[in-house]
């Protein structure tokens, strides 16, 4: 009975590395993993927004999340993937991270809630820490990816 | 009968003959005594109201048919048209098309039986004509009673006889009713006759044939669809089909169709199956076949068995293949799969670019002559493709404008102001989106003419110009866009009141004011939240104004201007581009990024030297063949990182929009390339200095300019 129910709640997320930390992204929002191509930049733009890619004839802006999140600037390297999400409103939106690692199953019990904290700007991005084994990934929050929000 | 599936062509029909009627009575209230659109609008009505029947609108119906009964008297000359009666017809026109909106949002006409109207209408027809309406009456009434009594008895109906026989027909007609027979237990030859009073006998036919084709398959007409669909027959026509249907229940659909007088049928045997039977069957058609020569070799004098061949000379094109059914020349066709074709043709001319760039660059085994012409042939497929689809896309902005002359004669009632429309190049062609969404500011803009531009017939007097004031709508293209002027001939913008106003509101300052060019105070005018009018009207006023034309006319990638003169009157330009997805742009490179120019922005190319710019107020200008021209560093405003050597010599692009220009610097020329515009979607705002992306033959984007907002 409690296995079932385990089943039907988990979770899949698609864990990447960002700068030396584990951050999961609900593999709901992933349409799409590419390799590092050149953007095309895009000038007078929020400054996270690195510019445009040819994403098979469509044209797809890309977001880097460090920039966002006032991390260091990327480090292009051959690790480097550009995730696209979808979100259902604005349309697909690509982030760059610096590398992809694995796909794990989560489930409720598996995932620390984290309340908002106005003191640590990086975490309004994250709505939860999952536990996978030894490891610890943090869990984006698709929308406060995607929204205007970023940390100052 | 089930009409639903007609509903579109009733509605698309319905549109158009509302048009029409508007349309002339505009002009008939010009000239009351033109009997040809006297007939013209006769004829609108009496098909809206055969319409209507026949969908079982009956509000709708008996509205038209009121207005029929008008115009009816006014042909016979026993009424004329006052501006009273034109006043009440307007009004019916507003009610079908209320009803027309009512249909096309819930299939059903509504419940409104517009009685004041119809009353109205009476009334203005007892009081012309004193009891000529009941007269008038009594033949609309015997007509459609006469198609309904009928309906019980088949072939006997007074004088209708059967003309149907198998003798009539040539080998192939048989052929293709003997394919379709055998799917069917039955094959029928029916003939139906039109009531002589009918004006739209192919129509009618259609009706008959689509609500005939719903029990059956009709193999052969006769005469020929063609020639049914041109009304090149008389006041009947036959035709031959195979269905499981009882003949009585085929005959009763084609009775509904109003004016529709009678249907007769009757059952052939076509032998008991197409193998069984060859023998006679051939004989039989050869027979038939030596009959028809002999009618078409003697055509005059006219052989029983064949009366339709000699009653119309004009069915004597036998050769073609008779039975095969000649489509519609037209198809309607929905906007999306147009939408789905574009995106298509813009694909394909990606492919292309990317195989034009891959000869370009690739050495050796792709330099091959025949290759680059096959490269080049492509390329001229591609682009006469692109231009097909687009010619498909175009409508003339008729369809938005011709509602205008209406508009304009309401203002003219409501503000108590003698004005008149000028209209010309209604037939200016513009993409179907376009079209769609210019409706709204053109209209905005004429309202405002009429409220704000003409003065009344006193203050004019006064002013010495003529009392009716003038308002022109003019279109026409130039080069890669089209210019819709809309001016007028009244008071022109005084900008002393438009500053004051700005002032009042605290839009700008009072230096800032005095500082400020004519043409800066009536740009002002766009700005949101500014209205001229003193005191609010219904017709405009409420703010929401041209700042709504301008943003709209945006949207669609054009841009608005005005000029006015004090006193004499002011124009509006309205500029749009011809397409919206695929342009021809010139390339540029700026650093190490590529950049597209549109085309039709472009006025010249020049390569400066540097000694050649000139400062005024601390800006770059360059002077050329007498006209002063700011420079714009595109590096700068892009923030692209300069090159380490300045060059002695600069490229420039001269880019013009409207009266305006700017010298836009660029680092080299790549040259002039065939884009699809791709927009940058909804997350990147980009400033505006961008308006959309395309995707380079390599694969690489490159961004557009958006050189409106450069000048």
């Amino acid at each position: 009975m409690k296995k079932n129910i385990k089943d039907n709640d988990t979770v899949q997320y698609i864990v990447v590395q960002l700068g030396g930390e584990q951050y999961g992204i609900n593999i709901r929002y992933v349409d799409n993993i590419v390799r590092m191509q050149k953007i095309t930049r895009v000038p007078k733009v929020q400054h996270y927004f690195k510019g445009v890619i040819n994403l098979r004839g469509e044209v797809m802006p890309v977001m880097s999340i460090r920039s966002k999140m006032g991390l260091p600037e990327d480090e292009f390297t051959d690790d480097t993937r550009i995730i696209i999400l979808k979100a259902e409103e604005k349309g697909s939106l690509g982030v760059i991270i610096d590398a992809v690692k694995e796909v794990v199953t989560l489930a409720p019990e598996e995932i620390d809630k984290v309340a908002y904290d106005a003191k640590d700007e990086r975490s309004n991005f994250i709505n939860g820490i999952g536990k996978h084994g030894e490891e610890l990934v943090s869990l984006f929050d698709i929308n406060c990816i995607i929204g205007e929000k970023e940390a100052v | 009968m089930d009409v639903s599936q007609y509903l579109d062509i009733f509605i698309d029909e319905t549109n158009e003959h509302l048009q029409d009627l508007s349309d002339c009575i505009m002009a008939i209230e010009q000239e009351p005594d033109n009997m040809d659109t006297v007939n013209e609008i006769f004829r609108a009505a009496h098909s809206l109201k055969g319409m209507a029947g026949t969908m079982g609108f009956k509000r709708m119906q008996r509205l038209t048919h009121d207005m029929e009964n008008v115009f009816q008297e006014v042909r016979s000359g026993n009424m004329t048209v006052t501006s009273s009666l034109v006043d009440v017809l307007f009004q019916c026109l507003d009610a079908l098309d209320a009803y027309l909106e009512n249909v096309k949002s819930t299939s059903n006409e509504g419940t409104n039986d517009n009685e004041a109207i119809i009353n109205q209408l009476n009334a203005i027809l007892n009081e012309e004509t004193a009891g000529g309406s009941a007269n008038e009456d009594a033949p609309e009434a015997t007509e459609e009673a006469s198609g309904e009594e009928s309906s019980g008895e088949a072939d006997s109906a007074g004088g209708y006889t059967n003309k149907c026989s198998l003798s009539e027909l040539d080998d192939k007609s048989v052929e293709a009713l003997r394919a379709a027979a055998e799917k069917a237990s039955h094959v029928y030859g029916v003939t139906v006759y039109i009531s002589e009073e009918c004006l739209l006998k192919a129509a009618r036919a259609f009706l008959v044939f689509k609500a005939v084709e719903e029990l059956g398959t009709i193999a052969v007409y006769r005469p020929s669809s063609h020639d049914i669909e041109d009304e090149r027959f008389e006041f009947d026509f036959r035709f031959y089909m195979a269905g499981d249907e009882p003949l009585e229940k085929v005959l009763a659909a084609a009775r509904t169709v109003s004016e529709i007088v009678e249907a007769v049928g009757v059952e052939l045997d076509l032998g008991d199956s197409t193998t069984s039977q060859p023998e006679p069957e051939e004989s039989a058609l050869d027979e038939a076949k030596t009959k028809e020569n002999a009618t078409e070799s003697a055509p005059a004098p006219a052989k029983s068995p064949q009366p339709a061949a000699a009653k119309k000379p004009a069915q004597t094109d036998k050769k073609q293949p008779a039975g095969k059914q000649v489509g519609n020349r037209t198809v309607r066709v929905d906007i999306e799969k147009l939408d789905a074709l574009m995106n298509q043709v813009s694909e394909l001319i990606i492919a292309k670019n990317s195989m034009v760039s891959i000869s370009a660059t690739e050495g050796g085994s792709m330099q091959s002559q025949s290759f680059h012409e096959q490269i080049e042939y492509l390329e001229r497929i591609t682009t006469t493709l692109h231009e097909s689809v687009m010619k498909v896309r175009m409508v003339p902005i008729e369809s938005v404008v011709n509602k205008f002359p209406r508009m304009i004669r309401d203002l003219s009632k409501k503000l108590d102001k003698k004005m008149e429309l000028h209209m010309s190049g209604e037939d200016t062609e513009l993409d179907r989106t376009v079209v769609d969404q210019i409706g709204d500011p053109l209209q905005h803009l004429l309202r405002n003419s009429a409220d704000h531009g003409l003065e009344s017939a006193d203050v004019r007097r006064k002013l010495g110009k003529p009392e009716t004031g003038a308002i022109y709508l003019n279109a026409f293209q130039e080069g890669n866009n089209v210019i819709i002027e809309v001016s007028d001939d009244g008071s022109g913008i005084n900008t002393d009141k438009v500053m004051e106003k700005a002032i009042e509101r605290g839009i700008i300052t009072q230096e800032q004011g005095e500082a400020m060019s004519q043409k800066e105070i009536i740009d002002m005018l766009f700005m949101p939240s500014f209205s001229m009018a003193k005191e609010i009207t219904d017709i405009s006023g409420r703010g929401v104004g041209l700042d709504v034309v301008k943003s709209n006319i945006e949207a669609l990638g054009g841009d608005v201007e005005v000029k006015s003169v004090l006193g004499e009157g002011s124009k509006f330009t309205v500029r749009l581009p011809l397409t919206l997805a695929i342009i021809q742009a010139l390339m540029v490179e700026i650093g190490e990024e590529k950049y597209a120019i549109p085309l039709g922005t472009i006025q010249t190319i020049e390569s400066i030297s540097e000694e050649d710019i000139k400062y005024v107020q601390a800006d770059e200008v360059i002077h050329i063949r007498g006209s002063v021209i700011p420079l714009v560093r595109l590096e700068q405003i892009l923030d692209i990182p300069p090159r380490e050597a300045a060059k002695r010599n600069l490229t420039v692009v001269i880019v013009r929009k409207g009266e305006k220009f700017a010298g836009l610097v660029v680092d080299s020329l790549i040259g002039q390339q065939e884009i699809v515009i791709k927009s940058l979607g909804m997350y990147i705002d980009s400033s505006k200095l961008i308006s959309g992306a395309t995707i380079l033959g390599d694969g690489e984007v490159a961004l557009i300019l958006d050189v409106n907002t450069l000048l």
